[in-house]
């Protein structure tokens, strides 16, 4: 990482332990459920704990756990990467309850916990409110619970849940985002809603990992083709851990037919390549580009037409990178100050005007 | 009225200069006029069937009316319908005369969609009407026209029945490859479809998978979604899992020999798709010790797909960089005649190709692939 | 001379040769417009076309639609285009088909056409003639 630039790290991932971990921050009621109904956890499959992309194993403590407490943050990403901000994206299962007042309580709880644990414990941390979709006035409730709190500076979805993110029963949260200046988070994984794939369950986590990179490219043509990206123009959307290479090839897909077959979405009257521009940023951890081959890192950057879209993170602790090669290989370095600072400044107003400081 | 009376004087005939090996189409879609054509070959119980319930995919919808209005009826250019009445390519003389000769075609595969039985929720209506099918592009496509070649169509959901009707099929050189379509019950690598691509290998053919079906799952991951504009879009990305399934699933590693070809796809996501595949396999190898190549590698070996429907980014060189990251020579010709976005051969590929990368595209890969 | 106006009755169209160049001449509500037949993309036939109206949007899932019969989509990508000025809907300051004059003459004349629009593709104007109730385009 280079010296000069202080880096804002746009993806980490704080794990909570167990259900017990959130019972200081459910109600009498929701804590003994948990206790009585033996709700130990909710480590969902999008994210098997043992296995090795989950936890970088020079990141797993001797209990064969990671990432769960503000130290081992400090220690394996803030000071190697040399990041003055973090953005928290907790990923614990809350997104797959069913029962929608469950779900809620929980969701409540694990940004409560995000709160007390890591935000009050470290200045530079900045994190996403979780969403509860499961009900999506309280969705909206949690919004506006949280949001006079500046330092939750996103909302967070997960890329595989229940309906696409661009139809009309989601704008109310939308129009919440837009009020409080969050960005809208989208973040690998699911809530097993439906399989991994339009064709079924996946047999293999190599392929559901890999099946993150559809699921991002359905939820951004919901967004455009719903008119959502358009309703909301002050919106961005942010794509997180998708792997970002998949963009251009979509765009062209979709900016063709539109072309064609605009009058079934009259709405959208500016190229979808436009407005994924002007409103859509995307991750960098993972990059999926061939790593001996800087000349093609270049040409995707280059198919990708824009030096403001893409924002750096270490996405921490799942494994995507080995000792300190934080930045994909191949990034010129004329991009870093954009990559690592620039670019996430103007994106999550939240963070401007206080970098740095609480 | 919209229907153009004379469709024929429509077309510009010409066949492209670059095509010095032949000009072969991989995707023409030959339809009957109606479940009456394929009488024939159906046995009394299951006409009888075709009569009171018809073909039933896994969406509710009946009579052929898909969930995702089209954009135009039947997807078809409103050229392509016949001045002597039927629907577009129902009929052999309109076809050569205002498809094969007007382009100047070679070869054209035929890839026949609904109705034909593939994906039916019945598996022995999908096998009686596999059967039917491809006896009906025998006699009304294949025998009468040289210039033909048709594809194996199989009830893929029962792959026992499906390698049953490939293995009566193989070694009659009418038929070039074994038809699936992209949306499958489970993803195609799955042990179940194993003995398909079994039969397949075997009768040295290869398999293609072609965009639609209906799993019976929402269309996308991620649930339903809206718009056909939205469909069209999800049939690169159901694809996109297809080929993520056959490789990992190690499909390849036991019949090495088995070629896939992806038609009517798009094709510009391929790469991004062999390097995701590389990049995490790399950290995740040990769950899939079966896979003893690099996914990419998989891919650059087995995989082939057709030019259509053409990816267009506003800044078109990009596509050739995405072209040759695909390989020059995994890529085929398509027209996906007579449906709407249609490619004229002589102004679907880019204008600045070298001769040989056009020469082969046009021609050269595909006699390669299906041993022309 | 390319149609007795009655060979082309109201919302129809006729595809006919001027000096070489293949034009769609189309009937409006008795005015008359024509096309180049060439859609700019690559090449499709306007003449085979669907002819449809034209849908805008204030919002999403709200449809205003007018000028039914005014719009003609290329058969092979669905690019629209106006009749009326030749340009193209997703994009009508640079992409549009060519436009050629058409008039009828018959003792008083019909201007059926509107400003040449700007950009690229410039339409050309042709001279009229009036024999007996027909179209004519000259090239």
């Amino acid at each position: 990482m280079p010296e000069a630039i202080r880096a804002i790290d746009c993806d980490v991932h704080p794990m909570v332990l167990s259900m017990s971990a959130l019972a200081p921050y459910l109600d009498e009621f929701w804590r003994d459920q948990v206790v009585e109904r033996g709700i130990t956890q909710l480590d969902g499959q999008s994210w098997p704990v043992n296995a090795p992309k989950t936890i970088r194993a020079d990141w797993r403590n001797a209990a064969g756990r990671g990432a769960d407490t503000v130290e081992a943050l400090r220690a394996q990403a803030l000071e190697p990467f040399g990041a003055d901000l973090a953005i928290l994206n907790p990923l614990y299962g809350v997104q797959m309850v069913l029962n929608a007042d469950m779900a809620v309580a929980f969701t409540r709880a694990l940004n409560d916990w995000t709160r007390a644990e890591w935000l009050d414990r470290d200045p530079r941390l900045r994190a996403s409110i979780v969403l509860p979709l499961q009900d999506i006035g309280a969705a909206v409730d949690e919004i506006e619970r949280l949001a006079p709190d500046r330092r939750f500076v996103q909302a967070l979805v997960l890329a595989m849940g229940d309906a696409p993110l661009g139809k009309r029963q989601f704008w109310p949260v939308y129009e919440a985002c837009v009020r409080h200046g969050l960005p809208l988070g989208v973040h690998a994984g699911s809530a097993y809603r439906h399989p991994q794939t339009s064709v079924g369950w996946t047999s293999w986590y190599l392929e559901e990992y890999v099946a993150n990179q559809q699921a991002f490219q359905s939820q951004l043509a919901s967004l455009i083709t719903e008119g959502a990206l358009g309703k909301f123009p002050e919106m961005k959307v942010v794509l997180l851990e998708s792997g970002v290479t998949w963009l251009p090839a979509f765009l062209w897909r979709l900016g063709k037919t539109w072309k064609g077959v605009r009058f079934e979405v009259p709405w959208v009257d500016r190229p979808p390549a436009e407005l994924v521009r002007d409103q859509v940023r995307l991750t960098v951890q993972p990059f999926d580009a061939p790593e001996d081959d800087p000349g093609a890192v270049e040409r995707i950057l280059d198919h990708l037409r824009s030096e403001d879209m893409l924002l750096w993170a270490s996405d921490w602790p799942h494994w995507q990178f080995d000792g300190d090669a934080a930045v994909p290989p191949g990034f010129p370095a004329s991009l870093l100050s954009k990559l690592l600072r620039d670019n996430a400044l103007a994106t999550y107003s939240r963070l401007r005007g206080e970098e740095g400081s609480p | 009225m919209n229907v153009i009376q004379s469709p024929s004087q429509l077309v510009h005939p010409g066949k492209p200069a670059a095509a010095t090996l032949g000009l072969v189409d991989v995707d023409i879609h030959p339809r009957a006029h109606g479940m009456a054509d394929y009488k024939p070959w159906l046995s009394e119980r299951w006409w009888s069937y075709a009569q009171e319930y018809g073909a039933r995919a896994r969406h509710g919808f009946t009579g052929g009316q898909p969930p995702f209005p089209k954009a135009q009826p039947l997807a078809c250019r409103r050229d392509a319908w016949p001045p002597g009445g039927g629907t577009p390519a129902s009929d052999l003389n309109f076809l050569r005369g205002h498809h094969l000769d007007a382009h100047g075609i070679d070869i054209g595969v035929l890839n026949p969609l609904q109705p034909s039985g593939q994906g039916d929720r019945n598996n022995g209506f999908s096998a009686a009407m596999a059967h039917a099918v491809n006896e009906w592009q025998l006699e009304t496509w294949l025998r009468p026209e040289p210039r033909l070649r048709g594809s194996v169509v199989v009830p893929y959901e029962d792959a026992a029945a499906s390698a049953a009707e490939i293995r009566k099929r193989a070694g009659d050189p009418n038929f070039c490859q074994v038809l699936m379509m992209s949306r499958t019950a489970e993803p195609a690598g799955n042990p179940r479809y194993w003995p398909i691509y079994e039969a397949a290998a075997e009768a040295g053919l290869p398999v293609a998978f072609h965009a639609f079906g209906y799993s019976g799952w929402a269309m996308t991951n991620t649930g339903w979604p809206s718009f056909y504009i939205e469909e069209v879009s999800e049939h690169a990305t159901s694809c996109q899992n297809q080929v993520t399934s056959l490789v990992v699933e190690g499909v390849f590693e036991r019949l090495p020999a088995l070629k896939v070809v992806l038609i009517e796809c798009g094709f510009a996501w391929l790469p991004s798709v062999a390097w995701r595949l590389d990049r995490h396999w790399r950290h995740l190898k040990a769950e899939v010790p079966h896979l003893r190549r690099a996914p990419s590698e998989v891919i650059r070996e087995h995989i082939w797909v057709s030019t259509q429907p053409m990816e267009e980014p506003e800044v078109g060189r990009h596509l050739k960089d995405v072209m040759g990251w695909i390989g020059w020579d995994r890529i085929l010709f398509a027209t996906d005649y007579p449906h709407w976005d249609f490619d004229d051969p002589r102004a679907a590929l880019p204008a600045t190709l070298p001769e040989e990368t056009r020469r082969d595209i046009y021609g050269g890969n595909a006699r390669r692939v299906y041993g022309l | 001379m390319v149609a007795a106006v009655g060979d082309i009755p109201p919302g129809g169209r006729k595809l006919v040769e001027v000096a070489g160049r293949r034009v769609v001449v189309f009937n409006l509500g008795g005015e008359f417009f024509a096309l180049g037949d060439r859609c700019p993309h690559q090449g499709g036939s306007l003449a085979a076309g669907c002819v449809t109206g034209h849908v805008s949007s204030p919002a999403p899932g709200e449809y205003s639609y007018s000028r039914r019969g005014e719009m003609v989509r290329c058969p092979w990508h669905y690019w629209e285009f106006d009749i009326r000025t030749g340009r193209s809907r997703f994009d009508p300051g640079r992409v549009r088909t060519r436009r050629y004059e058409a008039r009828v003459e018959s003792g008083a004349a019909l201007q059926g056409a509107t400003a040449l629009p700007e950009g690229p593709y410039r339409a050309e104007t042709f001279a009229v003639r009036v024999e007996d109730n027909y179209v004519v385009v000259d090239a």
